[in-house]
């Protein structure tokens, strides 16, 4: 199975358009990813903050594709698109979720409170954005494997194949449990 | 850093998982229902994994490893969403709301 990515490594040489033409998708990938978390945490109706985290997930996959990773571009595309945004939506058809309109006369400070959250978000965006473009990453000197699909299940069955069955306990343990915790008080109504 | 080599530099995806964490890291702080709270967790953890794949794509020597990490943290993610929302959907049977300035037995 040959995953490699195509676009990330276009050779510079092939054609002059086709660097600027990568270049414009992964701004539209950044893009996406933006406006899906920014839609995400703005929206009144909680089923458009869903597909706002379904949008975000998309341009997401789209960033792990051009991190030359395709593996995790699908499964984020499966997993979080496939499995737990339908979750969500399931949550919000069976609870009442919308966001209740504010009630302006009883909050103590209207203004000050959405302003207190977007400094600290502000703040806390700032000094990661600059710590991380200050400093110099380096790239490593030489690299134990290249990050292929088989690369990565070498290892998944290799070295990391004690947590790759304590993931499946876990993932059991949460099914079951989720189970218990949403059955009671089932046949009480 | 040249423009354009842009998404062959690690910066920018850095900023954008930053970002993807402070979007959150304010939905926690705005959203008054336990879904939306949800939902902006799921946000912060995505913004973990831009980071691991990222870091692990440019500077890290062994590129697999993040990659695994990142699938493990999509298990961790699934199975908090699942036991997450069985958490709600109890609690909506009990208050018959999920706001979540309305879920407080005691006064105040």
């Amino acid at each position: 199975m040959n995953l490699t990515p195509l676009l990330a490594v276009a050779a510079p040489s092939a054609n002059p358009a086709s660097n600027w033409i990568t270049l414009g998708l992964f701004i539209m990938f950044v893009a996406t990813t933006v406006a899906g978390a920014l839609i995400a945490v703005n929206t009144v109706r909680i089923i458009r903050s869903v597909s706002g985290l379904a949008l975000a997930c998309v341009g997401l996959a789209g960033l792990f594709y051009f991190l030359h990773s395709p593996f995790l571009a699908l499964m984020e595309i499966l997993i979080y698109i496939g499995a737990v945004c339908v979750t969500i939506i399931f949550g919000v058809m069976l609870a009442e979720p919308d966001e209740p309109a504010p009630e302006t006369h009883k909050r103590p400070y209207p203004v000050i409170a959405p302003l207190v959250a977007v400094v600290i978000a502000a703040g806390i965006f700032g000094g990661l954005a600059k710590l991380a473009l200050g400093h110099k990453w380096e790239a490593p000197v030489a690299k134990i494997n290249d990050g292929s699909v088989a690369a990565i299940g070498t290892s998944l069955l290799s070295t990391y194949s004690m947590a790759f069955e304590l993931i499946s306990l876990v993932l059991l343990v949460a099914i079951l449990g989720a189970l218990v915790i949403a059955r009671g008080g089932r046949t009480k109504e | 850093m040249t423009l354009a080599h842009l998404y062959e530099q690690p910066d920018v995806y850095l900023v954008v998982a930053a970002f993807l964490l402070a979007t959150g890291i304010f939905g926690l702080m705005r959203r008054r229902t336990l879904i939306g709270m949800l939902i902006s967790g799921e946000l912060i953890f995505a913004s973990a994994g831009l980071n691991f794949v990222a870091l692990s794509r440019f500077v890290s020597p062994d590129p697999a490893a993040g990659q695994i990490a990142v699938l493990f943290l999509m298990g961790i993610a699934a199975a908090e969403v699942a036991i997450a929302l069985s958490i709600i959907i109890a609690v909506y049977r009990n208050y018959r709301s999920i706001v979540s300035k309305e879920l407080s037995e005691m006064k105040g």
